[in-house]
């Protein structure tokens, strides 16, 4: 239990630094060691599928920030912040944090299953029958591929339908480009 | 867009076959170890981005040229369709896992087991992978066009270079 609380003060001092610094550079690593610590969050508690696809997410990730971050000229933030801005946000944050205190008093405690309160919750169907109903001897991938297979496909079309976006409104620009003579 | 020196050159050549190989593994025992289509389509991709970093850009445009990773995303894309309505045409409903069902029980904790789950698993990783490739190749490209007109009448300069 300890591990957790040791984990989730690392993330929080990061996240802080994140926001904080000057440096883009430190910035990008702050995020990725926030990263890092989720993916280690979940391996602790036995969510073996969600770290593996954490960790490789924030790897893929870091390298496109910190690539981006490093090819430009200055990568140190002047300025101040905005006064105004700063008192909405935390006014904001005053508030979710309020409401966050209420609806965390309804939730079952930390590391107690659902199925222990909800008697007919479906997680206890899916862990009880998941192996015969589906032949996947990963519950997981049972869940997401064959009780759950609308979210997948919608995940995929999200997916689709960004990556056919991005590639349409980027791909333009960089061709009419290309066609210059290449230095 | 000249890459890196020799020494990272041919170490990730060599890596980058491993790492290809653990996400074709990662997609292929989705059904029966931690994993699935979707981390592994994101190793395939990451497999790519090592090559693009070393090597630059033009050499893994000529690796995997770029029809051929959008017509992979396609492919995903239309083999995860299939599947699902292929369970409407044999199984009566949308998705239901027909294979399993009627088929091909297979035997639990085999790698052919759970009748369509790997089929699925296939399909994902290989949309995933193309069209994260995709996604990263088209920000490299950007950004390299992008930033060439404020840096200077000079072609070459030397912010442009740095991969």
């Amino acid at each position: 239990m300890a591990i957790f609380y040791i984990l989730l003060f690392f993330m929080v001092i990061a996240a802080i630094i994140a926001v904080e610094t000057k440096d883009l550079l430190s910035s990008v690593i702050c995020v990725g060691a926030i990263g890092f610590g989720g993916a280690l969050m979940f391996l602790f508690l036995y969510a073996p599928d969600i770290a593996i696809t954490q960790i490789v997410v924030e790897v893929l990730g870091l390298i496109i920030l910190i690539r981006a971050t490093i090819s430009r000229d200055h990568t140190f933030l002047t300025g101040d912040r905005e006064f105004f801005g700063m008192v909405v946000s935390v006014a904001i944050l005053l508030v979710i944090f309020l409401a966050g205190i209420k609806v965390f008093e309804t939730l079952p405690p930390f590391g107690t299953p659902i199925f222990a309160q909800v008697p007919d919750a479906p997680s206890q169907t899916y862990i009880e029958k998941g192996l015969t109903d589906t032949g996947a001897a990963n519950l997981v991938a049972g869940v997401i591929l064959d009780y759950r297979g609308y979210d997948t496909l919608g995940e995929a079309t999200v997916l689709f339908t960004a990556i056919v976006g991005a590639t349409v409104i980027l791909r333009t620009r960089s061709r009419k480009r290309l066609e210059e003579p290449d230095a | 867009m000249k890459g890196m020196t020799i020494i990272v050159k041919t170490i990730s050549g060599w890596v980058k076959v491993l790492i290809f190989l653990f996400g074709i593994d990662v997609i292929l025992f989705g059904h029966l170890t931690p994993g699935g289509g979707f981390a592994g389509g994101v190793i395939l991709a990451s497999s790519y981005v090592l090559l693009m970093l070393a090597f630059g850009r033009e050499f893994v445009e000529k690796n995997l040229p770029i029809p051929l990773a959008s017509k992979l995303d396609c492919l995903g894309a239309f083999l995860f369709a299939a599947v699902a309505i292929l369970g409407l045409v044999f199984g009566g409903a949308f998705f239901v896992n027909f294979l399993y069902q009627k088929y091909l029980p297979g035997q639990a904790l085999h790698l052919v087991s759970a009748g369509t789950i790997p089929l699925s698993n296939i399909a994902i990783g290989l949309k995933v992978g193309a069209s994260l490739f995709l996604a990263i190749f088209a920000l490299s490209a950007f950004r390299k066009d992008f930033q060439r007109p404020d840096a200077g009448g000079d072609g070459k300069s030397p912010v442009a270079g740095q991969e």
